[in-house]
């Protein structure tokens, strides 16, 4: 119980190094962290196919196309870094305070955890969920990332055209 | 048939990137003509009693529980109407064809995205398909020009994040009151007057007001509505803000709340609210689309009041009220633009007089202004009247009063817009305008006709509308 508290913790803190890190590669790995924190989480609940979604989509492809984006950007000067740190760091200071009294908050709260979900059928098995139970909610994933797709022509041609 | 509302466009754009590049220009007429279908569907309520049998194989393999009513066939109206008048605005409006090509993809991207939330019974299934619009929508902003276009699409991504995680959250708290996440299975729990059932009704119901952008979380929608392209600003508060925001709350008061206490008190006091600020917000601005984001905000606190009212005329009012908002706000953002491409500006503290020079153009905003205003016998009268019984009939006096008070409210910023820009002297510097294209003109005057059939055919139209199902 203490190992899994102490996985909670460190997940946590990742979380917040990636939203308050100002540069984008720190970001990409505090969020790859997490990410990969989180599967742990995951195998050590049972949850053996979602963790290795996780693993795979957020902590792996997710950070691989972050860093290439952060790898195009243009670096900033010294000056634009540190009036950047002070605002940000101004803005989202209260971040970790709202986490911590969020979870005392919760903590008080006698949430029923032991109610045990209905399974569904197909002995619960994501796969049968998936693919016989959820199709539609599958289309509605393909959807979104057609209109990623869509997003990237669009805004990289635009990025393109202001260029030139 | 209804799985050939999500699938016909969802092919339509796979198919047209097959297309050679020098044929581009046929995507905005293929999206036209689905969107045609689309609407035409709806009146004659053909996806819900053709025989299907033909596509029962089609059915069976995709799987997807989806079911029409009364309320879905409003919401594909509005749909087909609402994208065609945005893609004729966008045929004079954006400049290359290649632009016109991706508006016109990302048009029926969100519509699938519409099409799905108007069929699901799932609240899970609601919220993928109020993603699926919002990643359309938040590109189509952010396609606009401007310094100010990054903020709009930035506060819209930012506040749908922030939607998509209360509408998590609430699922997974649904599940662990109730073992399921259908509306059926919602309905059950708060039915039961399960305390968990509750908390996570409420955080969906935060989600919605975030997406529907009710006070307080209304901040994204004007610099969203301001930044985006003309096209996307008739799209968008013609129906993409609507099906994710209020539709998905008329839905769940409908099939959810069941007109139980708590459910309704939130949404009168939101909408109530929401009424009130929008519009005295909107009576201060000076950009002409930005007063109509401000509009936009306060009639559809209007649709949420009326949820608050007696259940089954409060969800007729709504309903009717979705619809002749729809038209007009697209309608009047299409007028917007009309003004903006012969000025080349919105500030309506520059304009003046336009009438005489932009006839139809004034003409049109008129009719849409007076109708949304609430005036007799203009399809806003009905709704209004209807809203104003619906919550007469709860006894809800108090927030009836404030219904009419915020009518006049209305008046007062549609007639002080219209005094400003159309009326009066014609400005000197503005000898050169002209009225406005053909192009510009026909979905226009085309929805300004369909506001003013409505009123005058008020019990006939009705019937067609909401077919009983409501």
């Amino acid at each position: 119980m203490i190992w899994f508290t102490l996985l909670l913790v460190v997940l946590v803190l990742a979380a917040l190094w990636a939203s308050m890190t100002t540069t984008l590669l720190r970001a990409t790995l505090g969020l790859a962290l997490a990410s990969a924190l989180l599967s742990v989480v995951m195998f050590s609940m049972g949850a053996t196919l979602a963790a290795a979604m996780e693993l795979s989509v957020c902590a792996g492809l997710i950070s691989v196309v972050l860093v290439s984006v952060a790898s195009l950007t243009r670096p900033r000067s010294i000056q634009e870094e540190i009036a950047s740190r002070r605002s940000r760091l101004r803005r989202i200071w209260p971040l970790p305070l709202v986490l911590i009294a969020g979870g005392v908050a919760l903590s008080f709260v006698h949430a029923p955890v032991d109610i045990v979900l209905r399974l569904p059928a197909g002995d619960g098995d994501v796969r049968t969920v998936l693919w016989s139970m959820r199709q539609l909610d599958l289309f509605g994933q393909i959807l979104i990332l057609l209109a990623g797709a869509l997003g990237v022509l669009v805004l990289f041609r635009k990025e393109a055209k202001d260029d030139d | 048939m209804s799985d050939l509302l999500l699938l016909v466009p969802f092919v339509a754009v796979v198919l047209l990137y097959l297309l050679p590049k020098r044929a581009r220009a046929v995507g905005l007429w293929v999206a036209f003509g689905i969107l045609a279908l689309e609407a035409a569907a709806a009146v004659l309520d053909r996806f819900a009693t053709v025989d299907v049998g033909l596509l029962a194989p089609l059915e069976k393999l995709l799987g997807f529980h989806l079911a029409t009513d009364g309320l879905s066939g409003l919401v594909i109206l509005c749909t087909g109407l609402v994208g065609m008048a945005a893609l004729l605005v966008a045929r004079r409006t954006l400049e290359s064809v290649n632009e016109r090509f991706l508006f016109a993809n990302l048009v029926l991207v969100a519509v699938v995205g519409i099409n799905g939330m108007a069929m699901v019974r799932d609240l899970f299934s609601l919220y993928v398909f109020v993603e699926v619009t919002a990643v359309a929508t938040v590109i189509l902003v952010a396609a606009g020009r401007g310094d100010h276009v990054l903020e709009g699409a930035w506060k819209y991504i930012f506040l749908s994040v922030v939607a998509s995680v209360l509408m998590l959250t609430s699922l997974g708290f649904f599940l662990l009151s109730t073992g399921g996440i259908t509306l059926d299975a919602a309905r059950t729990g708060l039915a039961a007057n399960a305390p968990l059932a509750w908390i996570a009704m409420a955080l969906f119901l935060c989600g919605l007001f975030v997406k529907g952008a009710m006070v307080p979380f209304h901040g994204w929608l004007a610099d969203a509505y301001t930044a985006a392209p003309a096209p996307v600003s008739v799209f968008m508060a013609g129906i993409v803000t609507k099906a994710s925001g209020i539709f998905a709350l008329l839905r769940i008061a409908q099939s959810t709340l069941g007109g139980a206490t708590p459910g309704r008190e939130i949404l009168l006091v939101v909408g109530a609210v929401t009424i009130v600020v929008g519009a005295f917000l909107a009576l201060t601005q000076t950009n002409f689309k930005r007063m109509l984001a401000y509009s936009s905000i306060s009639q559809m606190g209007y649709i949420v009041l009326a949820l608050g009212g007696d259940l089954h005329l409060g969800i007729l009012a709504a309903g009717l009220h979705f619809f002749n908002h729809a038209v007009s706000k697209s309608q009047l953002f299409a007028n917007a633009a009309a003004v903006e491409k012969q000025l080349g500006t919105l500030d309506i503290d520059e304009m003046g007089g336009l009438g005489a020079r932009m006839p139809v153009t004034a003409g049109t905003s008129a009719v849409a202004s007076l109708s949304i205003a609430g005036l007799p016998p203009l399809a806003g009268f009905w709704s209004k009247l209807l809203i104003i019984l619906a919550l007469w009939n709860a006894k809800e006096y108090a927030f009836a009063a404030v219904a009419i008070l915020a009518s006049l409210v209305t008046l007062a910023y549609f007639l002080s817009l219209q005094r400003k820009v159309f009326f009066g002297k014609p400005l000197e510097k503005w000898a050169g305008a002209r009225e406005a294209s053909a192009g510009l003109l026909v979905p226009a005057v085309a929805l300004a006709l369909v506001t003013i059939a409505l009123g005058i055919g008020f019990p006939f139209a009705l019937r067609i509308l909401l077919g009983g199902g409501a």
